[in-house]
């Protein structure tokens, strides 16, 4: 059993923009199950942050309790981090947000994390529409605790130890989008070229952007008439409209300009293509995303790629108008302006 | 692209860089790994079968391997493979009880081999285990050619040279010593019933610049002098010296000056310093030697006055490239630059030669004077005459000799069975799972990040004093462990099994080198372009599986592979496993060792 990682990088591997290489963006060696769809969520948002130039120590990782929780520990070593308690990443991942807006947020959770003893904080960090990733890992078991039925099981599914579920599912998507979530994105573990230009768009979204990622659980839930296995997932993929990822530096040619697809402009100037001829869908159509959404789920399909996004999304910091600095790089002059500005404040309440 | 043949043994041992490169296939990793467990005679014995002199090649191999060792792919240098193989010749124990068994009963052939250089030592060595009655030639008292009269005892200690030497010559093999073979005609009138001539390229180039009668006996042929110090007929030399030429051959003439008596020792090259010849570590030992090196000055003149040599006049010149990339040396207009010498050495190069040969035995000659042969079967025009070494394609090196050797020795034993010279033995080849469990191997997959390691040199002082002092004094054993741990274990090979394969990327994510690409099936070039990372170098194979369930399929760069088996770790179904191949060329070994009729 290896325990490091050989410290060689493949020599051509070109370092990005700011100078960094793939495999700064790598971190411990897994100890999850040889095959778990996690480690692959693992390898795909190495991938988005390398790709993304993102600085390692401009992001903040967050996450609860589970095997997909843990995942934080194999990617981005060279980030900040926070292993909260099972269920509780939103409360810290809203303070952290709140004291420092310059760094970017990653929010790794399981199903049982968000959808079971998480679901209140779930919802309520949408409402709030915090500035930050949302990824759930979602294998429809607690991996951890050895493969209980998640809140996220499929009713009918079975069970590895042969027992089927009894009980509604509840939707992550669907609630997300219930809820207004400013962007929100599924897909599959198993599905990088899909998977890797949606973390990317995330990270470029100014608000919450959940994305549920179905990841097999090889171990507990990958059995013959499970519903998150390999092969099911395959089986049953949807997809609406690939999406395709154009940063900014990148000049947009004229076939993309004037070509059949849909280009979205995000906040920071790049730029979000979708293929028209692939689908019809657009979404920015919050009504049709619901549609679609729920469409597929009574087909017994699993709808995939960018199903929702705000264009105007504002997120809390614009919300509240904060203050344009991390709290702490304040200095006592700000934050003890006087008694003369005391005397104004005052002066409104008079 | 079509899924890679696996079945194809060539195309494992192309994925082992070093064994591949070795013209005689020596298993690299393998032995290596066996320095690693403290397992020297093991070790020297996988060497012997290979190249049959580990101690010498140990300590004197061109060492083709290295340039090519994947390790110098990944990071700065490459296992420092040769000198390895000395920690198993320094470090084995008995191996006479391991030698071939030698037939009491000939099966009847007689063989003469003519020079006693490591090409002739090799074909005895394969051929006398199966019946040949052997008989060796060779000009000199003492067999080991060039490796004797050559390569200076303090890079190769002639204990060394004769243990490994013996263990032939002990085969029972008659040896002709003191013999100059002048006449082939005369070898072929006996009775044998194919001779094999390994005589070398021993003649060493002259340059006839003025001065070069009057300064006679001053002048030495670099070969020449180095045989003649060898065989302790030259004792001494001038304090300066001037040594003509950039070759391996002028390293050894300019570091056995300063054990002469040299003092002032010069080496001039009529070229640019980066294209000298002489192997970068040679070039290093005799700088560290303080013995400087010019470039850019061919010779003019020897200097003369009163019939005694006072030095050379160089010009000075520079490379220049024309269009087609040929270069030419043009002066610079510089004033040309003296410099004195009491002795100066010509090694400017070899020719080969062979006026003992008649021209009317029905051996034709071609370019060069060099005998028109068959290059696999090592055959002449004459169907009994075979030639290997030096004296086949001209001026070589030892490892390049025994290899020529071992494929003369199996056309010789298929001729004088009276079977096709083409239908020559298949590689033995093996593949074996290197599973223990889970996740543990057979073999230490951790890949360790030390840099190459340095072999320790005697002190100078006592080096320069003495001519038959040894420079290098070879790893010990803990730090030939620690070298032979930067060994990758090429040979241990990740073999793809697609049915297994779930496809949940988790090997590709794992590879620390990139080397897995799961994609749609393309042409080469196309595929190359769109991998994880860039495959660009076309002398690296890509091993290609056959379609998966979601059509696509795995593609893996053998180039910068690590061998680490993560991929076989990470992989949930065991679709990837370790597995290790060994390849080894097969000598001449009849199948049976029963006499041959007449
Ligand atoms: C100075 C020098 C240093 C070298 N250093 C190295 C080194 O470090 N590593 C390396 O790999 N290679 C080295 N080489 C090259 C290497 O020595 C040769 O390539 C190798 O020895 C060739 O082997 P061979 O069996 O073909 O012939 P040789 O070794 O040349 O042996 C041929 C023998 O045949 C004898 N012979 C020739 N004609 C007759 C005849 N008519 N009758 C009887 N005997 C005859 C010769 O005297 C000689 O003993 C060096 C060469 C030189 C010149
Ligand atoms: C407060 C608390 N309750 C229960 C647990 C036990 N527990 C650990 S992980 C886990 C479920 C994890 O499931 P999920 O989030 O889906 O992660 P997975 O392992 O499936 O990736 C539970 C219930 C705990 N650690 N803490
Ligand atoms: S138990 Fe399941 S979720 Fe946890 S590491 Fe193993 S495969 Fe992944
Ligand atoms: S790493 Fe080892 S096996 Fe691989 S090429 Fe180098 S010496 Fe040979
Ligand atoms: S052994 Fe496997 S994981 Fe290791 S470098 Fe080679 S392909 Fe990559
Ligand atoms: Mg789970």
């Amino acid at each position: 059993m290896s325990y490091v990682k050989p410290v060689f990088s493949h020599p051509d591997l070109p370092a990005n923009k700011v100078g960094y290489r793939k495999r700064d963006y790598e971190g411990a060696i897994s100890t999850l199950c040889a095959g778990c769809g996690h480690d692959s969520i693992s390898g795909a948002i190495v991938q988005a942050c390398y790709e993304l130039s993102i600085e390692p120590h401009r992001l903040a990782k967050l996450s609860g309790i589970g095997c997909s929780s843990k995942t934080p520990t194999y990617f981005l070593s060279n980030s900040h981090g926070f292993n909260t308690v099972h269920g509780r990443m939103p409360s810290v991942a809203t303070g952290a947000t709140m004291a420092n807006k310059d760094l970017l947020y990653l929010g790794v959770s399981g199903d049982g994390d968000s959808a079971s003893i998480g679901m209140g904080q779930f919802v309520h960090v949408i409402r709030r529409n915090l500035n930050m990733v949302y990824i759930v890992m979602n294998n429809g078991c607690y991996g951890l605790t050895k493969g209980q039925d998640s809140a996220t099981a499929d009713f009918g599914s079975i069970s590895k130890g042969g027992s089927q579920n009894h009980f509604q599912p509840i939707d992550l998507v669907g609630m997300a989008l219930e809820l207004r979530a400013s962007f929100v994105a599924r897909s599959f573990s198993g599905d990088k070229k899909q998977l890797v230009p949606l973390i990317k768009l995330a990270l470029s979204h100014p608000g919450f952007a959940f994305i549920d990622v179905l990841s097999p659980c090889v171990t507990f839930n990958n059995n013959v008439g499970s519903t998150k296995s390999y092969e099911f997932i395959r089986d049953h993929l949807e997809y609406p409209a690939p999406a395709d990822y154009v940063p900014k530096a990148k000049e947009i040619t004229v076939d993309y300009a004037a070509g059949t697809g849909t280009l979205v402009t995000l906040h920071d100037g790049s730029t979000l293509r979708l293929d028209k001829l692939a689908g019809d869908h657009d979404p920015s159509d919050h009504l049709n995303a619901l549609r679609r959404h729920h469409e597929a789920v009574a087909n017994g399909e699993i709808l995939t790629g960018l199903l929702y996004m705000n264009k105007e999304s504002e997120t809390l910091h614009q919300l509240f108008n904060t203050v344009e600095v991390p709290l702490n790089s304040l200095r006592e002059t700000e934050l003890m302006p006087g008694t003369a500005a005391l005397e104004k404040i005052n002066q409104l309440f008079r | 692209m079509k899924p890679t043949n696996i079945q194809d043994p060539e195309y494992f041992h192309k994925v082992v860089d070093c064994q591949y490169a070795c013209p005689a296939h020596t298993p690299v990793p393998e032995y290596i790994r066996l320095i690693a467990a403290e397992r020297y005679t093991d070790a020297y014995m996988i060497n012997w079968e290979s190249n049959v002199f580990p101690g010498i090649l140990g300590r004197t191999c061109d060492r083709p391997c290295e340039p090519a060792c994947r390790r110098g792919r990944v990071e700065d240098e490459p296992v420092a493979i040769c000198r390895l193989k000395r920690v198993a010749a320094d470090n084995k124990s008995d191996v006479l009880d391991r030698m071939p068994e030698i037939p009491e009963i000939k099966n009847g052939k007689k063989i003469a081999l003519i020079g006693g250089g490591p090409a002739s030592l090799t074909v005895a060595r394969d051929l006398a285990p199966l019946g040949y009655e052997i008989h060796l030639y060779d000009e000199w008292n003492k067999g080991g050619g060039m490796m004797r009269t050559q390569i200076p005892a303090f890079r190769l200690p002639e204990s060394v040279l004769d243990e490994e030497v013996n263990y032939i010559l002990d085969m029972g093999i008659s040896t002709h010593f003191n013999t100059y073979v002048s006449s082939l005609k005369e070898v072929l009138d006996q009775d044998y019933d194919a001779v094999f001539i390994g005589t070398g390229a021993p003649k060493g180039r002259d340059l006839h610049l003025p001065g070069r009668e009057e300064a006679g006996p001053r002048i030495h042929i670099g070969i020449e002098w180095l045989a003649s110090v060898a065989f302790e007929h030259t004792k001494s030399i001038g304090k300066k010296v001037i040594i003509l030429g950039g070759g391996n051959t002028a390293m050894d003439c300019c570091r056995t000056s300063r054990r002469l008596g040299g003092e002032d020792v010069k080496v001039v090259v009529r070229s640019p310093f980066n294209t000298m010849k002489a192997s970068p570590w040679e070039i290093e030992d005799a700088q560290s030697e303080d013995i400087p090196i010019y470039n850019n000055m061919p010779p003019k003149e020897f200097v003369v006055e009163n019939g005694q040599l006072k030095g050379v006049l160089f010009e000075k010149v520079e490379a220049v490239y024309d269009e087609k990339g040929k270069r030419n040396l043009v002066p610079t207009g510089e004033p040309d630059v003296f410099f004195e010498a009491d002795d100066v050495i010509i090694a400017i190069g070899q020719d080969n030669a062979f006026p003992w040969i008649e021209r009317d035995l029905g051996i034709e000659f071609g370019k060069w004077d060099l005998p028109v042969l068959n290059k696999t079967t090592f055959q002449s025009t004459l169907p009994k005459v075979f030639f290997g070494g030096d004296a086949a394609f001209g001026p070589e090196n030892v490892i390049t000799a025994v290899a020529h050797g071992h494929q003369a020795a199996i056309s010789v034993d298929l001729f004088c069975r009276g079977k096709d010279l083409w239908e020559r033995p298949s590689p033995m080849t093996n593949l074996v799972s290197q599973k223990m469990g889970i996740h543990e191997w057979m073999y230490d997959s951790a890949v360790v990040s030390d840099i190459r390691y340095a072999v320790p040199h005697a002190d100078k002082k006592k080096t320069l004093t003495n001519r038959k002092v040894e420079v290098e004094l070879g790893f010990d054993q803990q730090l030939g462990f620690k070298e032979a741990q930067r060994c990758l274990n090429c040979d241990v090979q990740t073999v793809f099994n697609t049915s297994r394969c779930i496809e949940c990327d988790a090997c590709m994510d794992i590879c620390p080198t990139s080397c897995i690409t799961f994609t749609t099936n393309g042409k080469e070039e196309d595929l190359r372009g769109r991998l994880l990372a860039p495959a660009e170098d076309l002398s690296q194979d890509l091993y290609i599986s056959d379609i998966l369930k979601t059509g696509r399929i795995m593609v893996k760069d053998e180039n910068v592979c690590l061998h680490c088996g993560l991929c076989a770790e990470r992989c949930p179904t065991a679709a990837w496993d370790m597995q290790k191949f060994f390849y080894n060329v097969t000598k001449a070994s009849s199948e049976c060792l029963t006499p041959i009729p007449a």
